[in-house]
């Protein structure tokens, strides 16, 4: 058993960093996530891993730092909010163009613009879709406990690797600020130059020796030909990645009726939503998704052959419902899918969430048939 | 004696760095970068540094920059080399990182990076091709485009009123105690090329002596964005450009120090 503490998502965030081997932190201070960069700083992991952490200029620069120092083969990071994600969204891209590995942590708070700085979920189409210019994607973990913000850190380095692709961490302000148990992993040793060289040497600028190529980190590439087959092959790749990293988790879903879609905080509130549900006598199952992408296509298609409904609750406008809606689509399914959610940094209630079901699907309660439109 | 008679090792007198790549130039005929690629690729080479030299490539002319020089390279994005940089010799100190730049990337897009990085006093060397004009995307005005000097955005010639002024961004990087050495050179002519590599050399000793970050300016000519041949272009350099960017060293002196010399 691994250390147990008490500890804040954010702390944790930057706690799993120095403890999973990680060469470099460059962050820009923005609420709700500033106690990432403030606990690397107390921690002073210099010392003993010798893990570098940089206060940078802007998120421009912290994201431009952290693809300089990916491009180096090492295990870089940053983190932010969702006006410092958007401002990141160019660097990202190249990051992604160029293909290399990194961890960037998304803290959201709601928008747009200014917004607020209390916690959102609004920012599931740019983490999901891209964000900035370009077909790319990003490996997308949501998790929904502090101990997720913990073990994430580390699995999202690992896929980062695995697909030479960046990897982020959504989570929001809720789980940011909100303590709990976690137990954290034991100290893991950075990479040695060797090891770097026999997972990255390929690639990786770590100054030419004679022995080989020059290695160039680089998004260019002026023959529209041999653009066009890169990014074939970074859609064969994401296609690869669909297939085996998609993550979800299922609560009472083998005989549900009705299946409430949430992650991060309000799979949280949904839990106990189907909890209520239950005790009503509604058959309600919840799934909730892990990884955002890769989408848990599949299983939502296999629930679709047999559910009369899906709720998808979101703290946002509804972005999500829109893969829900693809994936019953694909199935053939006529199941419904409805949206209930809140905005602007409001965290919804459990009661709400099962009026919402009632309410949405109230012809289906009633009537106990699917409703045809 | 025949001309065979004269190509003999022993009359060697110049030869082309291992360092530079048989690629063909995009540059245009006239054009500085070619030369201070030339000095760059000769200085890794004379001073051992391959194998522990990264350089980053700016957007701009000098985009392809990593085509030319055989040792690894980073592109970066418009304006964030001095970043780029910044990670790749924070995580590897032991390595010589440089950012090769043009004035719409280092001063306009990038003056964030490039004032904060020099701040920090990151220990790097920074290259910073002057030419007053924004060449790769067809000759548009430039932060450091002279006051009147036509462009494709300033047709009748930069108005300050309306454009701003000049900016002497390496008169600033002088001012910032992170720096150490910060030099303004040119290449137009084979005396002012061997100063240049002079001031380059001292510069790459600065970075491997960790001395804080060194700046070179290189004030450098466009032809085809100013539309003259490039005879024509080092003669109006001389002329135009020198007298409001002059050359020479801004500062030489130790990392913390406060004050520029000049």
């Amino acid at each position: 058993m691994g250390e147990l503490r008490l500890m804040k998502g954010n702390e944790v965030l930057g706690e799993a960093a120095i403890r999973c081997g990680c060469d470099g932190y460059f962050g820009y201070p923005i609420t709700p996530q500033s106690e990432v960069m403030e606990t690397l700083m107390q921690r002073q992991p210099w010392n003993e891993t010798g893990m570098v952490v940089l206060q940078a200029e802007s998120e421009v620069a912290s994201i431009n730092m952290v693809y300089g120092a990916a491009g180096a083969g090492k295990k870089t990071m940053t983190s932010s909010s969702s006006p410092g994600i958007s401002l990141m969204a160019e660097g990202i891209s190249y990051i992604a163009g160029a293909e290399l590995p990194c961890l960037i942590i998304n803290v959201q708070r709601g928008g747009p613009g200014l917004g607020t700085i209390q916690p959102s979920q609004a920012d599931y189409f740019q983490a999901v879709k891209g964000g900035g210019h370009g077909d790319y994607k990003l490996i997308v973990l949501a998790p929904a406990s502090v101990q997720e913000m913990n073990d994430f850190v580390d699995l999202g380095f690992e896929l980062a690797f695995k697909y030479r692709n960046p990897a982020m961490i959504l989570t929001d302000g809720a789980l940011g600020q909100m303590m709990e148990k976690v137990e954290l992993a034991d100290q893991k040793p950075r990479w040695t130059d060797k090891e770097i060289h026999k997972i990255s040497g390929d690639w990786a600028t770590t100054g030419k020796p004679s022995s080989r190529k020059k290695n160039v980190i680089t998004s260019l590439e002026m023959d529209s030909d041999i653009m066009e087959a890169n990014n074939r092959r970074f859609q064969e790749k994401y296609k690869l990645i669909e297939k085996q990293e998609t993550r979800y988790e299922l609560i009472q879903c083998d005989d549900a009726e009705y299946i409430i879609v949430a992650f991060g905080t309000s799979s949280r509130v949904c839990q106990k939503s189907v909890e209520i549900a239950r005790a009503k006598g509604l058959k309600v199952g919840l799934l909730r998704p892990i990884t955002l992408f890769p989408f848990p296509n599949a299983i939502i298609k296999e629930l679709a052959r047999k559910t009369k409904g899906f709720l998808s609750v979101e703290m946002s406008a509804g972005q999500m419902i829109e893969d829900i809606k693809l994936a019953v689509y694909e199935a053939g399914s006529n199941a419904r899918v409805n949206y209930f959610g809140r905005m602007g940094g409001i965290i919804p209630t459990p009661g709400e969430v099962v009026d919402a079901l009632e309410d949405k699907f109230s012809w289906e309660l009633n009537y106990g048939v699917k409703r045809s439109y | 004696m025949e001309l065979k008679d004269l190509i003999k090792p022993e009359n060697l007198v110049y030869e082309k760095s291992k360092l530079q790549e048989d690629e063909i130039m995009h540059y245009c005929p006239g054009c500085s970068h070619g030369v201070v690629h030339k000095i760059m690729a000769e200085l890794i080479e004379e001073m051992d540094i391959q194998n522990k030299t990264i350089g980053v490539a700016p957007v701009g002319c000098a985009v392809f920059a990593y085509k030319y020089i055989d040792i690894d390279w980073q592109e970066a994005a418009h304006g964030r080399a001095p970043a780029v940089a910044t990670g790749i010799a924070r995580l590897m100190p032991e390595r010589f990182v440089f950012t090769y730049q043009g004035d719409g990337d280092l001063a306009s897009i990038g003056t964030a990076e490039i004032m904060h990085a020099c701040n920090r006093g990151e220990n790097i060397l920074v290259i910073f091709i002057n030419n007053g004009i924004y060449g790769m995307t067809g000759g548009q005005m430039a932060p450091t485009t002279l006051e009147g000097m036509v462009t494709a955005t300033t047709p009748t010639g930069r108005n300050v009123e309306l454009n701003g002024f000049p900016l002497k961004i390496t008169d600033l990087i002088a001012q910032l105690p992170g720096t150490s050495y910060v030099t303004r050179q040119a290449v137009h002519t084979a005396a002012a090329v061997r100063k240049c590599k002079r001031s380059l050399k001292k510069a790459v000793q600065n970075v491997l002596d960790k001395k804080g970050t060194s700046f070179v300016e290189v004030v450098s000519t466009c032809s085809s964005g100013w539309k003259m041949t490039p005879v024509a272009s080092n003669k109006w350099m001389e002329d135009n450009m020198i007298p409001y960017y002059p050359l020479g060293d801004l500062k030489d002196s130790v990392k913390g120090e406060n004050v520029s010399e000049n």
